[in-house]
Order: C-alpha cells, then sequence, then structure tokens
C-alpha cells in the first residue's frame, strides 16, 4: 500500500470547482485563475454587471480558500496573525483584515468570520491560499489550535444585488432581517446546510454562502431558479472586477501586494497597533511616517481607461501607478485606482495619466465611486 | 464560430471584404475575436487619410478587461471610419461582420490573406 495515498489530495493541488461542469454547459467563457479554470463570463461581460446593480447575480467562488481555525487557542492564535483583534468579535460576526509579513508587507487581505466561541473561518484569496495556510499555522505554534484547509471540501457561492434578500428568504430558513452587513449565521439552503454571510465584492446587498462541494450543484440551480423570475443571472469573474472596482474594493495583485503595507494601500484603518501581531513593529514605524503613498480614486471622461501600470503625473513629475482602471459599465465614464504620494492624494486633484502615451486628464475623487441607494 | 465565406481574413482575426474593382476594402474583427474580447467599451480608429501598412498597429479596441491593438490588414489609405462604432462600440458584439465594420481603405498592392477555411482551421482548435 502507498502510504500517501490515502490522506487525499495534497494540500498544493489546486482543486477544481464542484461547479466546473456546470458553468461548461452553461457555455461560460472560462479563464484560468491561480490555477483554477473558473467562469471569466457566460454572455456579455456588461449584462452580467448590470444585472447585479440592478436585479442580482450569481457567482462562483469556489476558488477562494476557505480555512477554518478551531480550538481553545483560535482566537489568539488568529490575533498574532492579523492586524486586527478578532477574538474580540461577537460569535456571528466578521472582519475585513489582512494577513502582513514581519516587514509590514501584505500577504493577503481576508475575511474572518467568528462561527462559535472557539471557531473561526477565514476566507483567503486563491493565489495566496497556501502562503495564508502556512502563515496561520506557524504563527499558531504553542496554542490550542488548529488551521485545516476546507477549500477541496467546501464551495462559496456569492448572491449579489437588489434582490438577494428577497431571492434567499424563499430558500433559507435563516431570518435574513436580523443577519447584518458582516454578520454570519449556521443555517440552510434549499434543504442543504450552509453558512450564509451577509458579505461581497460588489457594493450591492448579498450573500456568500458556504456549502459542502457536494451539494454546490443543487444550490447552484435552485437559486437560480428562485431567482430568475426576479433577473437573477450567472456571473463570471470579469464582471465581479468591474462591480469591485466601482465599489473602490482593493484586489490582491492590483491594490494590495507584498511589497506595500495597509498604510500604502489606504487601509490603514483596518491595523490595530494595540496588540501584538506578525508585522506590528514595522507597521506601527511606519504609521508614525504619515504623509507616504495611499490608494486613491480617480475619475476621467471619454471612454478610454487607464489600466494598470499606467503612470499618474501632477505637473509633470510621476507622482504614482494606476492599480486598476476600467470604463465604468455604471458611471458610463473611466474610472481607476492608484497609488499615490503626497499632494495628489488630495481629492479635487487634477493629475494626468499616461494611457499607453495619450495624456488623459483625471481627477482624484473620494471612493467609493459608486454606492448604493438604501 | 461563424465564419463568412464572401471575405477574407489575417490571422491577427480582422476580415477584410474588397470591392469588386480591387481597390476598396471594408474591415472588421472576426466574430472569434470579438468573442475573445469580451464587450467592446472603446474603439480607436485611424483617421481618415491615414497611410496604413499591412501587420503595423492602426488603432485599439478595448473591452471591459482588456486592451488590444488593430493591424492593418493591407497597405493603403483609409477612406472612411465606422463613426457609428466609436459612438456605440458595442455594435462589434452583436454584428462584427455587418454593423460592426470599422473602416475601409484603399489598398495598394495584393496582401496576403487567408481564405475562409483557412481562418477557420486556424480558430477551430483554439481555446478563448
Amino acid at each position: 500500500m502507498n502510504p500517501t495515498s490515502s490522506g487525499g489530495p495534497l494540500a498544493t493541488e489546486p482543486p477544481e470547482s464542484p461547479l466546473l461542469a456546470e458553468h461548461r454547459s452553461a457555455g461560460a467563457t472560462l479563464t484560468s485563475f491561480a490555477g483554477w479554470t473558473m467562469p471569466l463570463r457566460y454572455g456579455s461581460d456588461l449584462a452580467e454587471h448590470r444585472a447585479v446593480r440592478e436585479a442580482g447575480g450569481l457567482f462562483d467562488l469556489s476558488h477562494m480558500a476557505q480555512l477554518e481555525v478551531t480550538g481553545p487557542g483560535a482566537g489568539a492564535s488568529l490575533d498574532r496573525s492579523v492586524v486586527s483583534v478578532v477574538s474580540g468579535l461577537a460569535v456571528g460576526r466578521a472582519r475585513y483584515t489582512m494577513l502582513t509579513a514581519s516587514d509590514g508587507g501584505i500577504l493577503d487581505d481576508l475575511i474572518v468570520y467568528r462561527l462559535g466561541p472557539e471557531e473561526y473561518l477565514v476566507i483567503a484569496n486563491a493565489a495566496n491560499r497556501l502562503t495564508v495556510l502556512d502563515a496561520l499555522a506557524a504563527r499558531s505554534e504553542g496554542l490550542e489550535a488548529a488551521v485545516v484547509d476546507r477549500t477541496p471540501h467546501r464551495a462559496l457561492i456569492a448572491l449579489q444585488g437588489p434582490v438577494a434578500a428577497g431571492v434567499l428568504r424563499g430558500l433559507s430558513g435563516v431570518d435574513l432581517g436580523a443577519l447584518r452587513y458582516y454578520a454570519i449565521a449556521v443555517g440552510a439552503v434549499a434543504g442543504t446546510p450552509a453558512l450564509i454571510a451577509r458579505t461581497g465584492y460588489t457594493g450591492e446587498d448579498g450573500f456568500e454562502l458556504s456549502v459542502p462541494a457536494t451539494a454546490a450543484l443543487a444550490v447552484w440551480r435552485a437559486l437560480l431558479e428562485a431567482g430568475a423570475q426576479a433577473g437573477v443571472v450567472p456571473c463570471g469573474l470579469a464582471s465581479r472586477d468591474t462591480l469591485r472596482l466601482e465599489a473602490g474594493m482593493p484586489l490582491y495583485g492590483h491594490e494590495l501586494t507584498a511589497d506595500i503595507t495597509p498604510y500604502d494601500a489606504g487601509l490603514g484603518r483596518v491595523v490595530d497597533l494595540g496588540h501584538e501581531f506578525v508585522g506590528r513593529d514595522a507597521l506601527a514605524v511606519r504609521a508614525g511616517r504619515p504623509g507616504g503613498q495611499t490608494m486613491v480614486g480617480l475619475i476621467g471622461s471619454g471612454r478610454r481607461a487607464a489600466r494598470a501600470g499606467h503612470a499618474v503625473l501632477l505637473d509633470e513629475v510621476q507622482v504614482g501607478t494606476v492599480t486598476s482602471g476600467a470604463l465604468s459599465p455604471t458611471l458610463g465614464y473611466p474610472v481607476a485606482l492608484a497609488r499615490v504620494t503626497g499632494a495628489a492624494a488630495e481629492p479635487g486633484t487634477e493629475v494626468v495619466v499616461d494611457v499607453r502615451g495619450a495624456r488623459q486628464s483625471m481627477q482624484v475623487v473620494p471612493l467609493p465611486f459608486y454606492r448604493r441607494s438604501r | 464560430m461563424n465564419v463568412p465565406t464572401d471575405r477574407q481574413y489575417t490571422a491577427e482575426h480582422e476580415w477584410i471584404v474588397i470591392d469588386g474593382d480591387g481597390d476598396v476594402a471594408r474591415v472588421g474583427i472576426t466574430e472569434y475575436a470579438a468573442d475573445a474580447l469580451g464587450d467592446v467599451v472603446f474603439i480607436d480608429l485611424p483617421a481618415v487619410g491615414s497611410v496604413l501598412t499591412a501587420g503595423q498597429a492602426c488603432g485599439e479596441i478595448e473591452s471591459t478587461k482588456s486592451v488590444s491593438e488593430l493591424f492593418a490588414p493591407a497597405d493603403g489609405t483609409v477612406v472612411e471610419v465606422n463613426e457609428a462604432v466609436t459612438d456605440a462600440p458595442e455594435v462589434v458584439n452583436t454584428d462584427p461582420f455587418g454593423a460592426g465594420w470599422l473602416f475601409t481603405m484603399r489598398i495598394d498592392g495584393a496582401p496576403a490573406l487567408l481564405d475562409p477555411a483557412a481562418y477557420a482551421a486556424m480558430t477551430s482548435g483554439q481555446t478563448l
């Protein structure tokens, strides 16, 4: 007997979404993302974007890492691992936070959900799954905490948009009215046990549902069927990217990288320097030097979008770089996120972006670009 | 994938219809290219009167996710640009071989082009 064959797939093998065959049969255009094959779009990415703003969209996010941290030392181990104090979360609440290296560089951005007194769920980016897994395991050393990668056995499905709550209400036994933003409840969707979180990456109301991989297809189909009348359509990663950009939300690899701290990404507010964690000392030094680089929003006119990598100029001097940009499908003009220094961070500042040699005027604006009406 | 047989193609996924006299051609991008790009949101076309060199970049096509260069399918001079597609770029997705044409050009010499069968063969095995 081969002793390695009994332990299931190795953690290093990127698993496959349990919905991949369903996406293929729906005619989705697929893309490779961090080793996963995921839907880029089913038809028109603009139509998918609009559906989420006006009705609802269903996303397969099974590539996102689902890591469980449990045990009497789970809270303490997470507190020393991330930039926030998550042990202070009430059961059923969640926090957006970051994992940093000892030099303060961002290893990933995370959502940590507290499922029980000694039980947490960490959602990490697909590309950083092993980095986060290793860091959480290493940083829990000496504490009674177990870190387990649930990604291969779970699916993550997001239902986002103004009709999301109405559609989900008919399929889940949970009182959604009592489930606030950044809260999570244990419940069921279409008869399947599910973790139901009121979180998302689109700027709309919505839910992220963690379900067993074996039940993913039944849940996916039930949500699409229940939502069809209300305008819910399956959506790919292309629309997810333009939706999050309009909502001013950062994307790891673009706005966030290992070379910068949360402060340089304009997200110093997530850092709690009042506790011990890996990266704290470096971040305390950085926090004491305000006025460095930060993340800003830029808006332009016309239809030509600034893109990641384009230089941002103020008075002919480069003051930053665009990290993400697109023609906003909702607003109809170009929007971009950029990392800039100094005076260029001030809202109202007129800057110039070098769009492949064409100089485009853009204005620094507060984020988000798009805010839903409640 | 639809490959109309009434025109010729380039390896850069453009189509070209040359009129009966053999000197003025209408140019667009193929359905394959439009599908690969996704929703087209911005098109930058060469100005009327621009002199083009076959294989050289002569414009840009942007979708929400990507920017692609447009390549001249032949040597020649731009005669007319389709302002309807610059105003409403989505027509490139909905009707790439018809209303989504990009420009016309007066061509010099005999361009090297692919016939429909060769273009269909080139794109048949490729995934987007």
